[in-house]
């Protein structure tokens, strides 16, 4: 009896340690941001219609919103583009975009002839508010409550299933709280 | 001759990318020691088996303008890396901190290695008893040598 102990306790142990990292294997990939549950990060940028306009995280705090961070050059962003019209639509927050290291000219004719989904386009060149948000891949979509604090972020299409599941319930949470 | 050729252009390519990927100079050697062993223990986040020193696409030269901003204005490899930290999560460090939560991984090695320890001690003891015990037959004419064919 206690002969077969060892070897199952250890097999028990293995069993329990490769079943662990199969469960998270879909996140394989995905980096878990250090900053939900903590303020949005400060910025202050440039807007993409006019270069003289600046707009402040601070400007921002009082109501919830969604910051979403593409680029031309992202396929990807693309593919989400239409469920961000529709998202512009529902109007449960405003969609704040961030238009990371691209081509101003190139952005504002895609907006145009794709139509505009966000309140304001802000521009990013150098990744400095990139990096301060732990963007490693566009698109990447975050939700900010109306305290300021970071509550919730996807990375990659944002789906209509993600949209629906994640961040719906959370937008209708942050309201019913009230403020 | 025709390898040694091969050699020296592969060297070359290899020599030429490691240039073009990361051509930043510090005016100091020692920041630029510094500057470099940082680089190349951060992941670059977008392409996960780099570190940034290696990787070309743009937000590892933007990262790497951050490693450089702020050794330059005096900040300690510690506080780059908790910079960093700060924003991506451990994963961005390719040599993990020592911490209560991954405590056991830098450990059950070490238990492993005591479990097996023990056991072969265990089983080396049972069979020096064994051979002392079982002495008697050694030398002696088995049953089998009888019966068995010649």
């Amino acid at each position: 009896m206690s002969k077969f102990l060892l070897p199952l306790a250890v097999f028990a142990l293995l069993a329990t340690v490769l079943a662990i990292g199969i469960k998270h294997s879909p996140d394989k990939g995905t980096i878990r941001s250090p900053l939900i549950g903590h303020p949005a990060p400060a910025f202050a940028l440039a807007t993409l219609d006019d270069a003289q306009r600046v707009v402040r995280s601070q400007e921002l705090r009082g109501h919830p919103y969604l910051l979403n961070v593409w680029g031309t050059w992202c396929y990807a962003c693309r593919a989400e583009h239409r469920m961000l019209l529709q998202i512009q639509r529902a109007a449960l927050a405003p969609l704040i975009g961030i238009d990371w290291k691209d081509d101003d000219a190139q952005a504002q004719a895609y907006l145009a002839k794709s139509g505009n989904p966000y309140s304001v386009v802000l521009v990013d060149r150098d990744s400095r508010a990139a990096i301060d948000w732990g963007v490693y891949g566009a698109p990447e979509t975050f939700l900010v409550n109306a305290a300021g604090t970071v509550t919730y972020k996807h990375v990659g299409e944002l789906t209509r299933e993600v949209w629906e599941h994640q961040f719906v319930p959370r937008l209708r949470q942050g309201t019913a709280a009230g403020r | 001759m025709m390898r040694v050729g091969l050699a020296t252009v592969a060297l070359w390519c290899a020599a030429a990318t490691a240039l073009a990927i990361d051509p930043t100079e510090l005016p100091d050697p020692t920041l630029q020691a510094r500057y470099s062993a940082l680089t190349h223990e951060l992941r670059c986040v977008q392409c996960q088996n780099q570190s940034i020193a290696d990787s070309p696409v743009g937000l590892a030269s933007d990262l790497r303008a951050q490693v450089r901003e702020q050794l330059l204005a005096g900040k300690s490899d510690e506080e780059v890396r908790d910079y960093m930290v700060a924003r991506y999560g451990e994963f961005i460090l390719f040599r993990p901190r020592y911490s209560l939560r991954n405590a056991w991984l830098w450990l059950l090695p070490l238990a492993l290695l005591l479990i097996g320890a023990v056991a072969a001690l265990r089983i080396l003891r049972q069979r020096a008893q064994l051979l002392a015990v079982d002495d008697s037959t050694v030398g002696e004419a088995s049953p089998l040598d009888k019966n068995g064919p010649a």
